[in-house]
């Protein structure tokens, strides 16, 4: 095909991208979503709420070594993980919504790849210029004011990692106490380490890697082009309206295009959407903006460069009329994506509020299956777990319910009651007892029901599991 | 792969500009062959040099006694040794205290840290040491007669301090002078064959069983006259001796005709190794395991 007789090149060094300043609505909407989700990101730690004297007062806190997850009002025990999985499959259903009806907007606007990079882009210009500036920098000699430039710069960006990793260990420890550990080097080792990476993460990624990332190293782009379809909408060049595309006054034989590369300029991963649709577009939209500030300027409608779907694109081209945006986004497909996920919403939310602060578990000993007692009684052994999720020690009173006759003894324990400590489990090794010769000593299963009443709430919950007894020989 | 000589009507039409295709084409797709990216192959190299660096660290390389040991001298064995260290300096405290309590108030409601660690350090102990013959679930091999340790009947006696008696120093063994001891008579040679019989209905009689009520009766004086020293004449049994009771449901070496019989004629002779490592050269367990132990075995449901 190709008649270049010089060898292709088996590695390629990274062309510098060196985005233009640029204003407009969706540059506005990036700079307030930036706002919010960092803002959510570094003061979420730090927000207390207070669950009583023995309890943590951190808001949101995931406390790894004691095994709760605390979200505001809400406390995560390790049994109650679904809904933790829950949750991940709302996230990942909400990404398959977004990406069938808005394309890539997630990577356009949230994903922390685009938040940080943008954030550091900002410093870049703060320090270094606009795009003239910096490419003027990149170009010249290591000379003083290049190093003071760089050197600031970097230190600004490392100084925005440092923060990035420490609030990332935040989440996991009270946050005061752990600044004060950190700032004295008290704290744990691992918590170092943590911070130590996810600040070289956020500095090297955020910094130099840049569209690398999305391009190269990041699976979710090549997921989601088998997510988008002709309706999903997506940003897009109006070529029929914009060729053939050219500088100069007469514009007779010419396209609305000015090739102004305006929106070249502003593009943050480096590539020119008049190609098409391509596989580094992040769809962030400054492009529109740029080229919607150019049209008008030179007097054109707006939208050379705009979010369209491709179905939109043949209408256009043929004079169809368009569909209107409500009907590319509600079909067929978003609207089985929403009810999946507002299903699983609904489901946990439901399930957060019928939940009780005790649980308990029943494992039957069945090893061996029953013991013999002396007067011929026979005796099974039952591991009962109390879990005393409220904020007061309690007592809890285990009794049973069976259509023969059985009795229930607690090991260790005077009575049929048992304390258990606030926010703990106790296990409790429960023996229920048939008299010899009675029915239930003498057939084979019993089916009964261990209740367990917190006696200071009136709380209770129960199991259902099996008495074995000795068949007659 | 489609033929390249018939061409895909949609077949992808290449721009002046672009790069090379790799020369695959699929329904009309053509595979660009961009170069990578050259960081790409910095962190190539970035893994050799890893590589080399770790096997220079760490052991790596199999010789044939073992590999070779890395400059770091990290080894997983020396790791465990020092976890194990560093848990035995961690439980000290504890494990003093647990020979200075006195046994009967290591219970959940008097010491909960305590009873709760020797519950757990109990259950590994007995899983160790004590399952291949009593069993995992605890519940004794009747055909081998290890006792059942999960019931109320007790052969030594089933306090606390009787179980850490017999764990201590074990039964009927030669290895400790202090172990508990006795002996049951062989009676095939003293007693007739009427007499067994008759004694064996008697003993079943008494335990509530199944018994041919005439031979019983003309056992109870046989019963008296050889069996009461130990038995006691109501056949409850005596704990100072290991004699068992004859009047429950629970038989250590079976119920049965056949093997009352069998007890009678020839005895039955349950050996048990001392576990005290200061009692007996014999012995394995330290004073605060054989405590550990005993605490555990007492609430399986049989302590008293």
């Amino acid at each position: 095909m190709s008649a270049t007789p010089e060898p292709q090149k088996l590695y390629a060094a990274r062309e510098p991208v060196f985005p233009k300043r640029v204003s407009g609505r969706f540059r506005d909407l990036k700079w307030l979503i930036m706002l919010v989700t960092l803002g959510i990101y570094y003061v979420t730690p730090w927000i207390r709420w207070d669950r009583g004297p023995e309890l943590p007062d951190q808001a949101v806190l995931l406390d790894l070594a004691n095994r709760r997850f605390f979200f505001f009002w809400i406390e995560i025990w390790p049994h109650e993980f679904y809904f933790v999985a829950g949750l991940l499959i709302m996230a990942g259903l909400g990404l398959f919504l977004f990406t069938s009806a808005l394309g890539r907007v997630w990577c356009g606007y949230s994903c922390p790849q685009t938040v940080w990079t943008d954030l550091f882009f900002t410093v870049e210009r703060w320090i270094e210029g606009d795009r003239n500036a910096r490419l003027r920098l990149w170009n010249a000699k290591w000379d003083v004011t290049k190093w003071r430039l760089r050197v600031t710069k970097w230190i600004v960006w490392l100084l925005i990692a440092v923060a990035t990793g420490g609030a990332w260990v935040f989440y996991f420890a009270d946050a005061p106490t752990l600044l004060m550990q950190l700032a004295t080097g008290q704290a744990a080792m691992v918590a170092y380490v943590t911070i130590a990476i996810l600040t070289a993460t956020t500095f090297v990624f955020g910094g130099f890697m840049r569209e690398q990332i999305c391009i190269y190293a990041c699976p979710w782009p090549r997921i989601q082009a088998a997510m988008m379809d002709e309706d999903t909408i997506t940003v897009a060049y109006r070529d029929w309206r914009g060729e053939p595309r050219g500088k100069g006054k007469d514009r007779e034989t010419l396209g609305d295009c000015i090739d102004c590369y305006a929106c070249v300029n502003v593009c943050p991963v480096g590539i020119d959407i008049r190609d098409g649709q391509q596989l580094e577009c992040i769809t962030c939209a400054l492009c529109i903006d740029a080229c919607d500030d150019i049209m008008a300027k030179v007097g054109k409608p707006r939208g050379l460069i705009d979010y369209m779907a491709l179905t939109d694109e043949a209408n256009e081209r043929s004079g169809n009329p368009k569909k209107s945006v409500w009907k590319h986004i509600f079909r067929l497909r978003t609207i089985i994506y929403t009810v999946l996920w507002s299903g699983i919403g609904v489901g946990l939310t439901v399930l957060l509020f019928v939940r009780t602060d005790i649980d308990v578990t029943v494992a039957p000993v069945r090893n061996p299956q029953f013991v013999v007692l002396s007067d011929g009684s026979i005796r099974n052994t039952y591991d009962v777990r109390i879990r005393n999720m409220t904020h007061d020690e309690s007592a809890f009173a285990i009794t049973l319910v069976s259509d023969r006759e059985l009795q229930v003894e607690l090991e260790g324990q005077t009575g049929n009651t048992v304390d258990v400590p606030l926010n703990s489990t106790h296990l409790q090794r429960v023996y229920v007892i048939a008299p010899a010769g009675s029915e239930a000593a003498t057939t084979e299963r019993t089916e009964l029901r261990l209740w367990v009443e917190d006696l200071s709430t009136t709380t209770r919950a129960y199991r259902d599991t099996t008495f074995f007894g000795r068949e007659p020989q | 792969m489609s033929d390249h000589n018939t061409p895909h009507p949609e077949e992808q039409k290449l721009q002046p500009g672009d790069p090379d295709t790799t020369g695959h084409v699929w329904d009309g797709i053509k595979e660009f062959n961009n170069p990578l990216p050259r960081w790409w192959l910095w962190t190539f190299y970035a893994t050799i040099v890893w590589g080399i660096a770790y096997t220079v660290m760490y052991p790596a390389w199999p010789l044939i006694n073992g590999a070779t040991p890395g400059i770091l001298g990290y080894s997983t064995r020396a790791n465990v040794a020092e976890d194990i260290e560093r848990f035995d300096a961690m439980n000290a405290d504890i494990r003093t205290r647990l020979t200075e309590v006195e046994l009967a108030a290591i219970t959940p409601v008097d010491n909960p840290d305590l009873y709760n660690y020797a519950i757990q350090g109990g259950a590994a102990i007995y899983a160790t040491w004590c399952s291949q013959c009593h069993g995992s679930g605890a519940a004794g091999v009747q055909a081998a007669g290890y006792p059942n340790l999960l019931d109320d009947d007790w052969l030594w006696g089933g306090t606390i301090d009787d179980i850490h008696l017999t764990i201590s120093h074990g039964i009927r063994n030669e290895d400790d002078p202090d172990a508990r001891y006795s002996e049951m008579t062989a009676f095939d040679d003293i007693l007739s064959d009427e007499e067994i019989a008759a004694v064996v209905q008697y003993v079943r009689n008494m335990s509530g069983q199944e018994a041919d009520v005439s031979l019983a009766a003309a056992g109870e004086s046989v019963y008296l006259d050889n069996c009461a020293a130990c038995h006691m004449d109501d056949g409850t049994g005596d704990r100072f001796l290991g004699a068992p009771n004859l009047t429950d449901a629970i038989w250590l070496y079976g119920g049965s005709e056949a093997a009352i019989e069998h007890t009678v004629r020839y005895s039955r002779f349950g050996v048990m190794p001392p576990w005290s490592a200061d009692a007996s050269s014999a012995g394995r367990l330290s004073e605060d395991q054989i405590r550990a132990v005993a605490v555990y075995v007492h609430s399986l449901g049989g302590g008293e």
